[in-house]
């Protein structure tokens, strides 16, 4: 592939756009199953939150990793 | 009068030494250092006084370090400072990016627009030089409370294939930096173009949403990059191979 077609606007919109599928889904499982387990026994609400957010910031880390290609792609 | 949209993925440099580049973000991080600096000297010095701030420092320490307990129960003062650090300098750094003036005001140079302040954790160096920092201190605080032994976890050599399992854990270390580095810079940096393409396409109202939005995905990442070392830690100091 030449230069220009790996920097066209189109790749640069497919890769954010594919590598945010995954997390996103992953995202929505992790929150399902956390508020599910709040659900169960909520008294363990402070610790269930905790992890969630811990396991969310994982998954959208990955998101993060392809907008970071796609904006480097763009900009430089 | 239409100026150009000016993003740029990397610091700029304001002056050099040399060699040696002093980026804008370096500066920004700078005075966030000294900011806290400043208020830690002044707690310290009014710590028996009554004032409204001091009381309300005090809390936010206080519950913070409640936190840091409810994940490492028995450890929390050994680690409370470096994770204290980390978050409030992180969360800062973010914050100052949102400040009017930063990443607008600057001079011009032979290189196009210079800006003279950028986020502090909007720069990979910054994040990066963080991120080994923290994992460095994970390794340190291994050592000081396992021995030699906390090393035997990544050179295993009674079996092949705990030999392998103690590669991968050398492997996933420095995956780790670059994980932590990724994550803080490409959150804030990424926020930062939103903001910066926002003001460029609709009025100043717009933006204000998307501000929000930044100042609580600051104090988010600063809170995710605090808590994974503290787990980290967590997970280093506990022997139980």
């Amino acid at each position: 592939m030449t230069a220009e077609a790996i920097n066209s606007d189109a790749v640069i919109g497919a890769t954010i756009a594919f590598g945010s599928l995954a997390p996103a889904i992953a995202i929505g499982l992790i929150v399902s199953k956390a508020l599910e387990a709040i659900g169960r026994n909520p008294e363990a609400a402070s610790k269930v939150q905790t992890v969630m957010i811990l396991g969310v910031a994982f998954a959208e880390a990955i998101a993060i990793y392809s907008l970071v290609v796609a904006l480097i792609l763009k900009f430089v | 009068m239409a100026t150009a949209l000016h993003i740029s993925i990397s610091a700029e440099p304001i002056f050099r030494f040399g060699q040696f580049e002093f980026t804008n973000s370096m500066l920004v991080s700078l005075l966030v250092s000294f900011f806290l600096s400043f208020v830690a000297v002044w707690f310290y010095t009014h710590r028996q006084s009554k004032s409204n701030l001091k009381l309300f420092i005090q809390t936010i320490v206080e519950s913070f370090y409640e936190f840091v307990q409810s994940i490492s129960p028995h450890h929390a003062s050994q680690f409370f400072p470096l994770i204290a650090s980390i978050f409030f300098f992180v969360m800062f750094g973010s914050w100052a990016g949102l400040l009017p003036g930063v990443e607008t005001i600057g001079f011009k140079s032979p290189e196009g627009f210079v800006p003279l302040f950028r986020g502090a954790t909007a720069d990979l160096n910054i994040t990066l030089g963080l991120a080994i920092f923290a994992i460095a201190s994970v390794q340190v605080f291994g050592y000081k409370n396992l021995g030699f032994k906390y090393f035997k976890k990544f050179f295993n050599f009674t079996n092949p294939i705990n030999f392998f399992v103690g590669f991968l854990e050398l492997i996933s270390e420095f995956a780790r930096i670059m994980s932590f580095a990724f994550r803080l810079f490409g959150n804030i940096f990424a926020g930062e173009v939103l903001l910066a393409v926002i003001a460029f396409l609709a009025p100043v109202i717009a933006g204000l949403p998307f501000i929000g939005l930044e100042l609580f995905i600051g104090l988010i990442q600063a809170l995710v990059f605090a808590t994974l070392t503290l787990v980290f830690t967590n997970i280093a100091i506990s022997d139980n191979h």
